[in-house]
């Protein structure tokens, strides 16, 4: 199976786009080495800013940027792209409906050994809360390149959460379209909605469940705003259980959008499986992934105990 | 140059009376700032900026900023004088369904970009001058900023960064007025050395009185010459400037007059330069 950083192929993207289109700018704030703007910067300095460990004028410069006609990719680690400059995210580029789009790295616990003070669990939920912005959870390689495409074409505010960890090319993915989650693996007994890395992890998970006879479905729900409430509606009407997955606080992340769908039409027992309410830790990604109850494992552990519940 | 420095102080006093009618009208607002910009942003709209209201989107127009954006009744006369929208809009400032809201946004032609959260206008005016820069074109950008904004640590990321991009079309204004919404700023958070600190981040600093016109058009004229560096203009300026009970009194950071304080201050204001000793 194929390994991938998600955050090459984001690199190489820019360079792709770049290429095709003359607005692209790019802007990072001294991770350019991490978030690998740098393989853009290498390839076209003169549209490229680093703004040094400031990312509060990252954002807003890029703002800037963007009023003057700019189509800006702005990227730092998803802690600080979502906390350090939530204020500057909302009041200029989200009021303003700007053509910036976020491309954070190092999302969730996978972050690893840097630890909890590093490990965004909270980036989703602050930037679904606010308006015009758009979240996409990508879940492999292939499709962080999708979400970055989609961003650049898309009108208005993005915010593309990627890991810092390889991911596995899944196979069975249907193509990309913003706003819309689809079946990647088709079940009976229960749905599982996953996003990013947790998809690997659900698809694995239903292999563990297979060999006990339960059946489940996972979904790729990489849009997490505009969440597609079409397709929640269905599973909700399809499945007596559904489960959520992902690398996220389970207070307004995708079981929060996904829940706030189903109570309002088509209410049905969710079962969150995220961090509950904790900072995450050192240790090595997977170990974490485990420790905090997201590893495929886990995942089928919770599904057998909301079975048999 | 007499003749228009005499211009822009009667569009100057004409502002101000708006100011005060429209703040009055709405019982919301700041007037203190607004009068203390008053002048600068006259200077900006009537002289020093390339502008077109018939054309918003001329690509070849100077930008301007405002990024303490409280302090928007004065923008908003001053873009109405112009002709970006009728005058008849600033009497429903603040009022539900209307185009000028408390502070400014992008629906209000000749805004650019919406601003009021503070510590931002610098670093959005940077990104401003980076795009003219990559287009190679010859307009300027102008970011007003207040005194007790320069406190939010965000300017001076920005101020660092505009030294290194060397944007020297970008030209920034302080309204030094020596006032924030809590006091004065000597007592709530010391900006001194203020000018000193410009510097020291790389900057081309000019210093005047900000109610002075000819010596800001000259500020603004120097400015344009200076290559490698952007400009500050820190303006020495009055808090309430023009109505005698509003100046250096911070009960009017924002507070809208009465209308008894209405009738006074655009007595005042009508009285402008004359001798009557109005305001007793």
């Amino acid at each position: 199976m194929e390994k991938v950083y998600p955050r090459d192929i984001y690199g190489k993207t820019l360079v792709e786009l770049a290429k095709k289109d003359p607005r692209v700018v790019v802007c990072d704030a001294d991770l350019s080495g991490s978030t690998r703007t740098a393989i853009f910067a290498k390839e076209f300095p003169d549209r490229f800013f680093n703004f040094g460990v400031a990312e509060q004028n990252l954002m807003t410069a890029s703002a800037g940027l963007a009023v003057s006609g700019k189509i800006v990719f702005a990227s730092t680690f998803a802690m600080f792209a979502s906390a350090r400059t939530t204020d500057q995210v909302r009041n200029t580029i989200c009021y303003n409906n700007f053509n910036v789009k976020i491309v954070a790295t190092h999302g969730g616990l996978t972050v690893g050994e840097d630890g909890g003070s590093h490990q965004a669990l909270e980036d989703i939920n602050i930037m679904r809360a606010i308006p015009n912005m758009h979240v996409v959870v990508p879940c492999d390689g292939p499709e962080a390149r999708e979400a970055v495409l989609a961003a650049h074409k898309t009108d208005g505010p993005f915010y593309v959460r990627l890991g810092r960890g390889k991911s596995v090319t899944l196979e069975n993915k249907k193509p990309f379209h913003l706003g819309k989650g689809y079946m990647m693996e088709d079940g009976s007994d229960i749905a599982i909605i996953a996003c990013g890395i947790m998809v690997e992890e659900s698809l694995k998970a239903r292999e563990i469940l297979k060999k006990d006879n339960i059946s489940a479905a996972v979904y790729n729900m990489h849009t997490i705003k505009p969440i597609d409430a079409e397709l929640v509606l269905k599973i909700a009407a399809k499945f007596k259980h559904i489960v959520t997955c992902e690398e996220h606080q389970i207070t307004g992340g995708l079981y929060s959008a996904v829940a706030e769908v189903a109570a309002r039409k088509c209410p049905v027992m969710i079962e969150p499986i995220g961090v509950e309410d904790k900072f995450g830790k050192s240790g090595p990604a997977e170990e974490l992934i485990s420790a905090y109850g997201l590893s495929a494992d886990c995942i089928a552990k919770r599904i057998k105990a909301v079975l048999h519940a | 140059m007499e003749q228009k420095i005499q211009l822009i102080k009667s569009k100057a006093n004409a502002m101000r009376k708006m100011i005060i009618e429209m703040l009055a009208k709405s019982n919301s607002g700041h007037p203190g700032g607004s009068l203390s910009s008053t002048d600068i942003i006259a200077c900006l709209y009537f002289s020093v900026m390339r502008h077109n209201s018939k054309d918003k989107e001329w690509t070849m127009r100077d930008r301007f900023h405002l990024s303490k954006g409280h302090c928007c009744p004065a923008l908003y006369c001053a873009l109405a004088m112009c002709g970006y929208f009728p005058e008849s809009e600033l009497m429903k400032l603040r009022t539900y369904g209307a185009m000028l809201q408390g502070h400014p946004d992008r629906n209000t032609p000749g805004i650019e970009v919406a601003s009021g959260s503070l510590g931002q206008g610098l670093s959005v005016s940077l990104g401003i001058a980076l795009a003219g820069k990559m287009d190679k074109v010859d307009w300027r950008v102008y970011c007003l900023m207040g005194d007790g904004e320069l406190q939010e640590g965000s300017v001076w990321e920005a101020a660092m960064a505009c030294a290194h991009y060397k944007v020297d079309n970008l030209c920034a204004i302080v309204d030094y007025n020596g006032f924030q919404i809590d006091g004065r700023t000597t007592d709530v958070m010391s900006l001194e050395p203020l000018a000193n600190k410009w510097e020291a981040f790389g900057w081309h600093v000019e210093q005047c009185d900000g109610h002075d016109v000819g010596a800001l058009l000259n500020a603004f004229d120097r400015a344009k010459h200076i290559k490698s560096k952007p400009t500050v203009i820190v303006a020495q300026t009055v808090k309430g400037k023009g109505v005698s009970f509003m100046e250096h009194n911070v009960d009017f950071h924002g507070r809208a007059p009465t209308q008894q304080e209405r009738e006074i201050a655009l007595r005042e204001l009508n009285c402008n330069g004359c001798d009557c000793n109005c305001s007793n």
